[in-house]
């Protein structure tokens, strides 16, 4: 079974982003970027999944800049085997990527899209389950914990009570949450051996997708900044602060 | 034009949630119809005809619907969204997983986890964990929302009177099936509506330590959090995560205990009315934005609190 990894560039989740002051947006020169966190998770389970036996083949999958090459030799140093990178400067929403991974998806044949639930940059939470839809596939969101037996997929899933598990239908796209597995470092030797894998690099009109956007950012601004309180000596004083000035208990 | 929105709900209750999202659909349009799609799910839809502000009850009774399975609602969703300008569904990991697989089908964008409306077709919604706020516009002709629960006060529960009608589905789509659910038991109010949270971080040390932070929140009916870094370590189950990517809370009071405030901690809490932060680390992050800091040791701190607090409460009744 061939796995297909989508990974976005993202910035890094260390960074303190800032809004440009003319409300166009957040600042992303010069600054350092990464692959979205959850989607290390997903490149982890994929490599996982061949190490086992149970995936043949893993390609990482990127859409945007040309730096994303970066990102995708990220995931080939973690041991994906082949990269493909959808080349564009333009901003390109859920539903647009979803729709180049769906035409990717018709080439490649994968017997699991594994991705992120999220990205941390714009927070979306909706491209797994949008290329779900345009596949006519199964769903697996905010999985924890993946199992394939019996042709199909049993997932446990992170979901706001507690854990559910459900069972889906091959193929299947996977949406992966935090508690899934902690992602491997990359090795020195494995960088170097990165190097050579092979990145497919194609443009969306090569795959028929109209990226033109839905949603049209009007302004990007600040949000309201908490003041910061005082501190208080002890416990006493808390308790004081809370019932006469703040009196919320 | 009239709002739909998709109902949170177990089939015999409806969730809170459904309430912010009914607050949210008001401000849209005056004609707002709820979706109650479940199995044996007459109670919950009897509570929505209910809400305050809801027109029509549409009710889907189907065993494909039973568990909310997504590829079966939101072929529900897409076959009913004729005739709305928005379809709203709380942002819970319900509507989130539902939602934009619908949005797909009817090849419009999704808006996720709008916290203001400025028109009909204008939203505001946070990006980079709360760090920066978007407004955008769309341009489709029916527009699917997730709303923030925080960001919308609950309808009232009571005051409406809505006619319940049966709508018919596609039944199952046959690609997924239910097989169990682990629900953490917990007779504390639930973490996303509850009036004051107590949450622990990685300074808790252990599961085990939590006893100490549930024993204050039994003393202020309060719900119990953690942060990622207490999730991840297994010393609390995953639904007890609050932010960017666990859950968004903003009770009255909010006690982050050894939490030390990252800023994806902060996504989920920075809204909450008053913030109390206890951290043995002065230049904790979190203590910039507590509104009341104490620098102490939580395992003396959080011990002498409760007691504090009972004994505040039995001298002011």
């Amino acid at each position: 079974m061939k796995v297909l990894v989508p990974v976005k560039r993202v910035i890094d989740y260390n960074v303190k982003i800032r809004v440009r002051p003319d409300g166009s947006g957040v600042e992303t020169r010069n600054v350092k970027m990464s692959m979205n966190p959850f989607d290390e998770i997903s490149v982890e389970e994929a490599v996982r999944m061949r190490e086992k036996g149970t995936a043949d083949e893993v390609i990482a999958v990127s859409v945007g800049v040309q730096q994303c090459q970066e990102t995708i030799r990220t995931a080939l140093a973690m041991g994906a085997d082949r990269g493909i990178l959808v080349q564009t400067d333009d901003p390109v929403e859920p539903l647009a990527v979803a729709k180049m991974l769906k035409a990717i998806c018709e080439r490649e044949a994968p017997g699991m899209v594994i991705l992120g639930k999220q990205a941390i940059d714009d927070d979306s939470n909706q491209t797994g389950q949008m290329l779900s839809a345009l596949l006519g596939w199964s769903q697996a969101t905010f999985a924890s914990e993946i199992v394939l037996e019996n042709g199909n997929a049993k997932v446990t899933r992170e979901v706001d009570g507690g854990l559910e598990t459900i069972e889906v239908t091959m193929p299947t796209v996977v949406t992966v949450d935090l508690r899934l597995n902690e992602p491997r470092y990359a090795s020195l030797p494995n960088i170097m051996k990165a190097k050579r894998k092979p990145i497919d690099v194609m443009a969306p009109d090569d795959l028929g997708v109209d990226t033109a956007p839905r949603l049209e950012v009007l302004h990007v601004g600040e949000p309201e900044k908490r003041a910061g309180g005082v501190k208080v000596a002890d416990v006493d004083e808390l308790v004081a602060k809370l019932s006469q000035e703040a009196k919320v208990i | 034009m009239s709002v739909l929105v998709i109902a949170e709900h177990d089939n015999a209750t409806l969730k809170a949630a459904t309430r912010n999202a009914v607050t949210a659909a008001v401000r849209l349009d005056a004609e707002v119809h709820v979706l109650v799609a479940g199995s044996g799910c007459s109670a919950a839809a009897g509570a929505a005809s209910q809400v305050a502000g809801v027109s029509k009850v549409l009710v889907s009774e189907d065993p494909a619907y039973e568990h909310a399975l997504a590829e079966n609602v939101a072929d529900l969703v897409v076959r009913l969204s004729g005739g709305y300008s928005h379809v709203l569904a709380p942002a819970t990991t319900n509507g989130k997983n539902i939602l934009p697989r619908a949005a797909a089908l009817l090849d419009v964008a999704q808006i996720s986890d709008i916290v203001e409306i400025v028109s009909q077709d204008t939203f505001v919604r946070p990006i980079y964990a709360g760090n920066a706020m978007a407004k955008v516009r769309s341009g489709d002709a029916v527009k699917l929302i997730t709303v923030r629960t925080t960001a919308f006060d609950a309808a009232a529960p009571e005051g409406g009177g809505a006619g319940v009608e049966t709508a018919d589905g596609s039944g199952s789509a046959g690609l997924s099936s239910f097989v169990g659910r682990e629900l953490s038991k917990s007779e504390r109010p639930e973490l996303t509506s509850a009036g004051i949270v107590v949450s622990g971080g990685r300074g808790m040390g252990s599961g085990e330590n939590f006893d100490i932070l549930e024993a204050l929140a039994d003393r202020l009916g309060a719900a119990v959090g953690a942060s990622r870094a207490a999730v991840d370590a297994g010393y609390v189950p995953n639904d007890y995560q609050v932010g960017q990517t666990g859950k968004v809370v903003a009770p009255e009071l909010y006690i982050a205990v050894g939490i030390s405030g990252a800023i994806q901690h902060l996504a989920g809490m920075k809204d909450s009315k008053v913030i109390v932060a206890i951290n043995k680390d002065e230049e904790a992050p979190i203590f910039q934005v507590a509104d009341y800091g104490l620098v102490a040791d939580l395992f003396k701190a959080v011990p002498e609190l409760t007691s504090a607090i009972e004994k505040h409460k039995t001298e002011n009744g």
